[in-house]
């Protein structure tokens, strides 16, 4: 244990070219249905993650406020594999656990659609499909990096900005780009939540991207009823019961999207 | 070698790559296995793996089909690791090609039919529909076949009988399908290629000797400053743009000039918007720039092209008319566009390129008159930006520099597709990059064997190998030779065509074996002939289909009612025929032409076959990529249910008609009862290697062939495959299906296409072992023009060929012969008559020099540059529906047409895939927001969009991607559409295709349509 891998998927969004390779390589291989979508004036669709789209490249048209420089920014969107993973707290059933990589994976036969994790996350990343009950998300090719084999989406990139590898590693690579690149470019993902297994280099400051938080964090009601409540509450019985009424306290009564395709809300330019 | 390169494969992993992670040197054996998790992996390792090759684009990128041994299904597809294009990667076409395996539900699995005035399919078999199809094709042959023209020449054609594709089948099925066509003596015969590409091979053809991409994909990572112009590669050749990403990393500049900012735009150092076509107004400021400020490669500009030739002083050019021109036929004569010889037949040339008629003098005076200001005023460009990019490229015009340009159909598709292309083959020669790591130019071909249905000729003006199709006037196989074997005095002139005789006479015995005989021409007169001077091409066909004069008609893998220009004219074209035979795995708006929205079916007479074919991957056979690499697919499955290949419906079908002819006799029977036709194997299936074993070209005889400069003999037996194109024979020994490709196999029958080292011995991505490239394994043409006159490397950095002393070493040198220097030396341009580069266009059917002229259908009133308006020698069409509105208020805005990643050309494919339509789900327009805004469109609202020929409905996508531009004076805004979309699928919107909108014209030499620039006025809805 004592060698224990930790692996990073480094996305350089510099790199992308929007072709959504790793978009169809993750279907493809995950066995995920495409949906009916809807033209509604952007090359992004499905509009945001789904239970069935587990990665995305989000296209979005900016315009540099000093430089009035044009940039159509091309990010590619999924679950960032958090060390302190709000998702693989909030999970009654361990169906979201760390692997021996320290991503984070998904076991669909122990889901029960509670959506806890779909709360808590604070990327926004986990979906439930009202049909099968269950949450998705990327599980970052378990099946494929516990064989060695890179995950479909990193095989499928066409131009080199997705790549996986060592933790240090890839963050020494993720660094020196930004120096190379220069100016607002940075790296996100190693300093929060733990450090992401997922981590970005990023052209300009994050706020800049859509559905990118700036300061993710795991939500202070996970920490205060997960690492400190939960195990009064386990000793009290009725832990699921327990932790739903909590939620129900802090969150009020928010109802995570349901996966039905379109009707998600929209994303893009 | 096989056997171990097929372990490899098993071991390292079926789905390859493992290397990224396991070279990490961890032991990633899962301490937590849940075993669900770990099913799909363990299935696939077991399965059978097989290569093949992607059938979109023509990159030509590596697959593996993981198929599973019980079922005989295939269970997985990503990237091969192994492939030295993509190494494993996809892009988003290519990582849903699982969707067109039996595993999609819309995949064709039965022989459909329809009965005349039938509003649906019936499901019937092959059995049955065999000998009706050979019933109708030869009683409409019979019926309407032509002996003699009007004229009283010998034509042996039937114009009744159309056919049309396919770019997306194989090479021996693509060789097959013209050998049916030619047999049944089909004239109008035609295919993706025309309105794709075919500029390409005449710009390319013209000015170097070959209609190819110069170079290959790898190859992009060596240059310095990379052009692309015409292209949208990042979304239409995804993978090309891997390489581009390389060079880029190494610190190449990388250019877009494109009327829209798009995904490449995105990821290029800049991008710079032009109105569209306007491309030659702006190369023609590239070559003034050039000339002008002294960038050109002098030594170069001298040694390897015409440059110095003295043109005939006849010659003139005034207002933009060349001299030699007929305003009542819109066409010129091109007497006067020739060279002055010398008293011994050699060309004069002024070494000084200072003679006021020297091709370069003529080529300066000609860009003289296209000033920053002109430039500016027609393009929209800025000055700024125009000089931004001139500058930028034509430092690649030193001997340590290398420059590429790569287009698409952002060149072609215009009345002036081929003077776009010639206007920068013009530029690049001046700069000295033709033949050079990392230069070239790159035609990005569009259909993934696009360049192998070329090669075979699927095309009514070429025989495969590009032989030309002889004319009515040639009456006997002499006349035809003589016309077409160019004769050069120069005896530093390869003149490699002076073999022409040898092709031909090969192909017509890979025809007809022993009935062709050097007695009887080889049967050289049972060929089709097409009259003098008039085309067959797609729009022809379909004009003439309009017409009602084509009865029968075979639509392979093509979708001609969404991807025809003016689609609303052909439609109403096919409502004519009585039959139509469609050969797809998917079915389309074609195929269902009688119940698309607005027909009445019971009115329409049509009988319509459609025949269930095998996918790409479930078939052996090769195809071409762009870079002329000639890669063999294998087979993963059987097709479901009833589909075969392509290759074995036409071999059936030929066979029903050639039992029918057999049986009843007939009108002009000889072809058809003579035509060698054994391509089965002994299953009674489609033999790709038996197919590609005669393309490659067989001794029919015992042959001794001398090589008189070696001083060698080597004898071949009978039956032996001939080794390369350098061994056929005009007299008959040797039967070659296409001269080309002559070489893919060895004499002892290797097939080379199924080579899969790789070796980089220069570290420059040649890659000699992979695959098969044509011509001879040549990895760049005109390579010899890397060297200077001793065989030295201009730029030792990009050695791709050196002469040492005796011998080439690098890639395959075009041309055996030592360097221009040396004793016996040639030149290097070793097809062209005259052995150097054509700067000045002899045989362009609008002029010499490209020269600008404004889209048929334009914005503009008076052409900034001349008095000629348009393109004075296009072919107008003149039916009823071939309505031209330009510079109207009723149609302001100028429109281009294109295709998006995630589809693929009509989307006759790729519509039917869930994954590909989930991310491009319908029809859209793009728009500037000042238009959106000036017309109250807001993003995501429904617009009509018109043009004088259609309309067709689509979501705004309003963007500040695209902006107006100043032209003349006068702001003129610009949009664009897709053309990925129809009615019958998705079947829940009414939008449809595009081509209700495009005008019947197309480029002056090749037909071409101009789908690039048109009119059109947007609505909301």
């Amino acid at each position: 244990m004592s060698t224990k891998p930790e692996l990073v998927k480094l996305i350089d969004t510099t790199l992308c070219t929007a072709c959504r390779g790793c978009q169809v390589a993750c279907k493809q291989w995950n066995e995920m249905p495409g949906l009916r979508t809807k033209q509604v004036g952007t090359y992004q669709n499905p509009p945001d993650l789904q239970w069935n789209t587990w990665t995305l490249i989000r296209f979005q048209e900016h315009v540099d406020k000093a430089t009035g420089k044009f940039q159509w920014i091309f990010r590619k969107d999924g679950c960032m594999h958090c060390t302190d993973a709000a998702c693989v707290k909030v999970c009654p059933s361990g169906a979201l656990y760390h692997t021996p990589m320290n991503t984070v994976g998904i076991s669909r036969d122990k889901c029960i659609g509670c959506k806890e994790c779909v709360a808590a996350c604070p990327f926004d990343v986990p979906r439930h499909d009202a049909k099968t009950d269950k949450v998705y998300k990327c599980d970052l090719c378990y099946n494929r990096i516990s064989q060695s084999h890179p995950p479909s989406c990193v095989k499928s990139c066409i131009t080199g900005a997705l790549s996986i590898g060592d933790k240090d590693a890839m963050i020494k690579k993720a660094y020196a780009r930004v120096k190379q690149l220069g100016g607002d470019a940075n790296v996100y993902g190693d300093k929060f939540v733990d450090g992401t297994h997922v981590i970005y280099v990023l052209q300009f400051k994050p706020e800049v991207y859509d559905e990118l938080p700036v300061n993710p964090k795991v939500p202070l009601s996970v920490i205060v009823w997960k690492d400190l409540l939960k195990p009064l509450s386990l000793l009290a019985a009725g832990g699921v019961l327990g932790g739903a009424f909590f939620h129900y306290m802090i969150h009020g009564p928010k109802t995570p999207n349901e996966g039905t395709g379109a009707e998600e809300k929209k994303g893009g330019e | 070698m096989n056997i171990s390169r097929r372990g490899f494969l098993k071991v390292s992993g079926a789905v390859g790559g493992g290397v990224a992670l396991s070279t990490l040197g961890f032991n990633l054996s899962p301490a937590r296995a849940y075993a669900d998790e770990l099913n799909k992996m363990n299935r696939i390792k077991i399965a059978k793996q097989s290569t093949t090759i992607c059938c979109y684009c023509s990159c030509g990128c590596g697959l593996i089909c993981s198929t599973d041994k019980a079922t005989n299904k295939i269970i997985n597809i990503e990237g091969d690791s192994d492939h030295p294009i993509n190494e494993g990667a996809l892009c988003a076409k290519g990582s849903g090609f699982f969707q067109m395996t039996e595993a999609n539900e819309h995949r064709l699995r039965k022989v459909l039919y329809r009965a005349p005035g039938g509003d649906k399919w019936e499901e019937k078999d092959w059995e049955w529909a065999l000998p009706r199809m050979a019933r109708l094709i030869k009683d409409t042959r019979d019926k309407n076949f032509i002996k003699r023209n009007a004229k009283g020449e010998l034509v042996n054609r039937c114009e009744a009988i159309g056919h049309y594709g396919s770019s997306n089948v194989d090479n021996e099925e693509c060789w097959l399908i013209t050998t049916v066509a030619r047999t049944l003596g089909v004239v109008y015969m035609d295919h993706q290629a025309r309105v794709c590409h075919s500029p390409s091979v005449g710009a390319l053809a013209e000015s170097f000797g070959r209609g190819s991409m110069t170079n290959h994909y790898i190859d992009m990572k060596n240059a310095d400053v990379i052009l692309i112009m015409g292209s949208n590669m990042a979304e239409n050749h995804p993978m090309a743009f891997r390489w581009v990403t390389r060079a880029k990393e190494k610190g190449a500049k990388v250019i877009h000039v494109d009327p829209r900012y798009t995904r490449t735009s995105a990821c290029c150092d800049f991008h710079v918007p032009l109105r569209s076509g306007t491309d030659i107004a702006f190369l023609g400021g590239m070559i003034k720039y050039i000339i002008d400020e002294k960038k050109y490669f002098k030594d170069y500009v001298l040694n390897y092209t015409h440059a110095s030739f003295i043109v005939s002083g006849d010659y003139s050019f005034k207002d933009g008319l060349f001299s030699g021109y007929d305003a009542k036929k819109r066409k010129y004569n091109k007497d006067t566009w020739a060279y002055e010889y010398d008293a011994g037949g050699i060309p004069k040339r002024d070494m000084s390129l200072t003679h006021p008629r020297s091709v370069f003098q003529l080529m300066r005076m000609h860009y003289s008159r296209y000033t920053l200001d002109k430039v500016s005023s027609i393009t929209g460009v800025s000055k700024e930006n125009l000089l931004k990019v001139y500058e930028a490229y034509s430092a690649t015009g030193v001997p340590d520099k290398a420059g590429t340009e790569c287009y698409a159909l952002g060149w072609t598709q215009h009345t002036v597709g081929v003077e776009n292309i010639r206007a920068m083959t013009i530029v690049q020669m001046l700069l000295g990059n033709i033949g050079i790591a990392g230069g070239g130019i790159n035609a990005m071909r569009g259909e993934p064997n696009v360049q192998g249905s070329t090669d075979h000729a699927i095309l009514y003006h070429i025989l495969p190998g590009y032989l030309k199709t002889p004319s009515a006037s040639q009456d006997t196989l002499e006349e035809y030779l003589t016309k077409y074997t160019p004769v050069s005095k120069d005896p530093m002139s390869a003149n490699y065509y002076s073999n022409y005789p040898k092709f031909m006479v090969s192909l017509l015995k890979s025809w007809f074996d022993k009935a062709a005989t050097k007695e009887n021409d080889f049967c050289y007169s049972w060929l089709p002939k097409l009259d003098d001077g008039k085309h067959y091409s797609t729009m022809h066909m379909f004009d003439k289909m309009y017409e009602g004069k084509i009865k029968g008609f075979f639509c392979i893998g093509a979708d001609n009612a969404v991807s025809s220009p003016n689609a609303g004219k052909v439609r109403k074209g096919l409502e004519k025929l009585d039959w139509l035979i469609g050969e797809n795995i998917f079915d389309n708006e074609t195929y269902q032409f009688w119940r698309a929205p607005g027909v009445d079916t019971k009115n329409i007479k049509t009988e319509v076959f459609l025949l269930p074919a095998s996918a790409s991957m479930e078939k052996e056979g090769s195809i071409s990529n762009s870079g002329r690499w000639v890669q063999w697919k294998e087979k993963a499955c059987d097709g479901p249910d009833q589909c075969i290949p392509v290759g074995e419906i036409e071999i059936k079908i030929m066979q029903a008609v050639k039992d029918l002819y057999a049986k009843e006799g007939g009108v002009h029977p000889e072809p058809i009862l003579n035509l060698y036709w054994d391509y089965l194997d002994k299953d009674g299936h489609f033999s790709a290697t038996k197919t590609a074993q005669r393309i490659n070209g067989v001794f029919l005889e015992d042959t001794v062939i001398e090589d008189k400069a070696k001083g060698t003999k080597t004898e071949f037996k009978k039956g032996q495959l001939v080794p390369g194109f350098g061994n056929l024979q005009a007299d008959g020994k040797t039967a070659c299906g296409n001269w080309c490709i002559s070489g893919s196999y060895t004499a002892d029958g290797i097939n080379k296409m199924k080579s899969r080292g790789k070796e980089d011995p220069t570290g420059l991505g040649l890659f000699p072992n992979w695959s098969y490239a044509w011509p001879v394994g040549r990895r760049i043409l005109y390579n010899r023009c890397s060297v200077d006159l001793k065989g030295k490397p201009y730029d030792p950095k990009r050695n791709i060929l050196e002469w040492k002393g005796d011998k080439w070493v690098g890639d395959v040198p075009d041309g055996p012969w030592p360097p221009q220097a040396e004793k016996g030396g040639k030149y290097p341009f070793i097809m062209q008559r005259d052995g150097l580069g054509a700067i000045f266009g002899q045989g362009m059917a609008d002029g010499p020099f490209p020269e600008h002229y404004e889209p048929l259908e334009g914005p503009l009133t008076k052409n900034p540059m001349s008095g000629q308006l348009i393109n004075p020698a296009i072919e107008i069409f003149g039916s009823d529906m071939d309505k031209i509105e330009r510079a109207s208020e009723k149609f302001p805005y100028v429109i281009t047409t294109y295709s998006c990643t995630e589809h693929w050309c009509s989307g006759a494919l790729t519509r039917w895939q869930s994954w590909l339509l989930e991310a491009q789900p319908e029809q859209y327009i793009e728009m500037s927001d000042v238009l959106a805004k000036e017309k109250s469109i807001k993003n995501g609202e429904r617009v009509k969009v018109r043009s004088v020929r259609g309309a067709v409905t689509a979501v705004a996508m309003v963007t500040q991607r695209l902006k107006p531009f100043t032209i003349e004076g006068k702001t003129v805004h610009q949009v664009g559409m897709p053309f990925n979309y129809g009615w019958l699928f998705p079947k829940d919107t009414k939008d449809d295709t595009t081509n209700f909108l495009t005008p019947t014209v197309g480029c002056a030499n090749t037909f071409c349509p101009e789908y690039k620039a048109f009119m059109v006025n947007v609505e909301k809805l």
